[in-house]
């Protein structure tokens, strides 16, 4: 491959954004038209919204934050207030098409058992992630000797809503274990989609994953 | 807005108790305009002590109706779009038939020979009304407290004529606490000697029984917090105790002038076969689970309550929702910040309405 060529795989951008998000923009490439879908953490509903305007999606959130589901509804989104880690249990097998996890999972308590019930809820899930891999997360815990504080990690640790970090690695080998199937994925570096070592390159990851 | 008072009258209504009602006057006020395809209709349905003037100005008293903060022009059933109708409900005292109308049969007033309702007759007679408008669909279904078990009874029973659902601080079966409250009314009515069992038409009503029945109501509308901060420890017009068993205090003089106003416009009989039918609601009783009432129900649903509403807590919302989510429903439901107590669906609007009109339209855009 020249490497004019190569440069361009690299750092072709990708899809552009969806509300102001690379990885919206991807979920909303991955869903399927008319489908059922049930976003994990839906906060103001903006992507079921997009989703249910511009795809025609059966669209259901879940919300922790009880001003969020306000305007949710008030959008239009057929959302409630819950924990992701309790509400998944009610649902019956396959009552959606996808079940969306953007950028939640490390806030989970128990995320292991929020994938397998995302798997067995939806027929696809879609998780995206930010990665404790990413180069300058490594670099702030190096340099600093502290918790690393990033764009995408603004938090102090005492009050981050972060409670397990992952990298790309990390995830690939649990979805390994698990036998799960890699349908897609996509690796980001704010508006470019990376191909090699995403695990130090990318800021954000994007799996598209069946059982 | 000035509004009127219609009456519709139908030839029966048979009801769960296997009695039939014969003739039967509903009144009912409109509000908006029906459209061509008479996909805008919304019928509120009030709580135990409402009627049929909802919203606007009424023409006789010139009085805002009890629900003109939620419905009218721009507002969450905003009348420039919806055509939005609310009747009084079967038992009810105020132009529908009820235990204080005429029996044709002996010229007298029903008193105790009117027959036991449920929330399923009430709901059962709205579906007349509606039918005799000419409208097959309603675009949604609403109401609080009571109005939200009719609410829940319209979507379970006629899943096919209802669009939406918005079933406010309510629940889908009577608590004991919730029986236990309204039998202390019951008992307050019934013990005081103006009662007569029943037949007090043509003499004093039952004034005393009555008040305090609505006092005790009253205290179960608020909060532990709204009361503090409404009327404190505060006197009533009085620099320190009286030593005596006259008013003393801020919240007693309310609670009696609540009492009071409410024997003007209440019937007393109408008390009782109205909180009797609360007491029988339970859409588990026909189906055996919540999950069976709700199997045949097609509405979309928007669950709403209240976070210091003690008399219909969160819990009993939140076991309707779940239902619903488990047999993959579409519903919508939050719990709103309030301090009003059971009263916030009336008092405390603003969130509710921001989430009604948002519900409401996309329902209208998807769906009608």
């Amino acid at each position: 491959m020249p490497a004019a060529a190569a440069a361009q795989a690299v750092r072709r951008p990708f899809v552009g954004e969806v509300l102001g998000r690379g990885d919206f923009a991807i979920i909303s490439e991955l869903v399927e038209p008319n489908s059922k879908v049930l976003d994990l953490g839906c906060g103001e509903g903006e992507l079921l919204a997009w989703l249910a305007e511009n795809k025609g999606v059966d669209a259901r959130g879940v919300e922790i934050s009880a001003a969020k589901v306000r305007r949710a509804i008030a959008r239009g989104v057929s959302a409630y207030q819950g924990d992701i880690d309790e509400v998944l249990t009610d649902y019956s097998d396959h009552a959606f098409d996808y079940v969306i996890l953007s950028q939640t999972l490390q806030e989970t308590r128990w995320p292991l058992k929020v994938m397998r019930d995302m798997l067995r809820v939806g027929r696809h899930a879609i998780v995206a992630f930010p990665n404790f891999g990413y180069w300058t997360v490594r670099l702030s815990l190096l340099f600093t000797g502290r918790a690393p504080k990033t764009g995408l990690f603004p938090y102090e640790w005492y009050d981050s809503p972060n409670i397990h970090f992952l990298t790309v690695d990390d995830f690939d080998q649990l979805v390994r274990r698990e036998g799960f199937t890699i349908e897609r994925h996509y690796f980001l570096s704010g508006r470019y989609r990376l191909h090699f070592l995403p695990n130090l390159r990318a800021a954000i990851a994007v799996y598209l994953i069946r059982k | 807005m000035t509004v009127e008072t219609n009456t519709a009258q139908f030839a029966s209504v048979s009801l769960d108790s296997g009695a039939t009602l014969a003739p039967v006057t509903v009144a009912y006020q409109t509000y908006g305009q029906l459209n061509a395809s008479k996909s805008n209709a919304i019928l509120i349905l009030h709580a135990f002590s409402g009627d049929a003037h909802a919203a606007g100005l009424s023409s006789e008293t010139g009085k805002p109706g009890w629900w003109d903060n939620t419905i009218g022009p721009g507002k969450a059933f905003d009348t420039d779009r919806f055509f939005v109708i609310c009747s009084n409900v079967l038992g009810g005292c105020q132009g529908t038939t009820g235990p204080s109308s005429i029996n044709p049969q002996t010229g007298c007033p029903y008193a105790m020979s009117f027959p036991v309702i449920t929330i399923g007759d009430m709901v059962q007679l709205q579906t007349q009304l509606i039918d005799s408008l000419g409208i097959e669909r309603l675009l949604a279904v609403a109401g609080g407290s009571m109005g939200g078990m009719q609410a829940l009874e319209w979507a379970v029973s006629y899943p096919e004529r209802v669009v939406a659902a918005i079933p406010i601080a309510t629940t889908a079966r009577h608590s004991p606490q919730q029986i236990a409250f309204n039998e202390v009314g019951r008992q307050a009515i019934m013990a005081d000697p103006d009662w007569n069992d029943g037949n007090y038409y043509s003499s004093r009503p039952p004034a005393r029984g009555l008040a305090i029945a609505r006092m005790v109501g009253h205290i179960t509308y608020m909060s532990d917090e709204s009361m503090r901060e409404k009327f404190g420890r505060r006197l009533r017009q009085k620099e320190k105790f009286g030593f005596d068993f006259s008013v003393d205090f801020e919240v007693e003089s309310y609670l009696r002038y609540r009492g009071s106003q409410f024997v003007g416009r209440f019937d007393a009989n109408s008390y009782l076969y109205i909180t009797k039918a609360e007491d029988y609601f339970d859409l588990t009783n026909a189906a055996g689970t919540l999950a069976n009432a709700f199997a045949k129900a097609q509405a979309r649903f928007l669950v709403i309550s209240f976070s210091s509403d003690w008399l219909y807590p969160s819990y009993q919302s939140q076991e309707i929702v779940r239902v619903l989510r488990r047999s993959n429903h579409d519903v919508a439901y939050c719990e709103l910040p309030s301090n009003y107590g059971h009263d916030a669906f009336l008092v405390d609007v603003a969130e509710q309405s921001e989430v009604i009109r948002g519900f409401l339209e996309s329902t209208y855009k998807e769906k009608a």
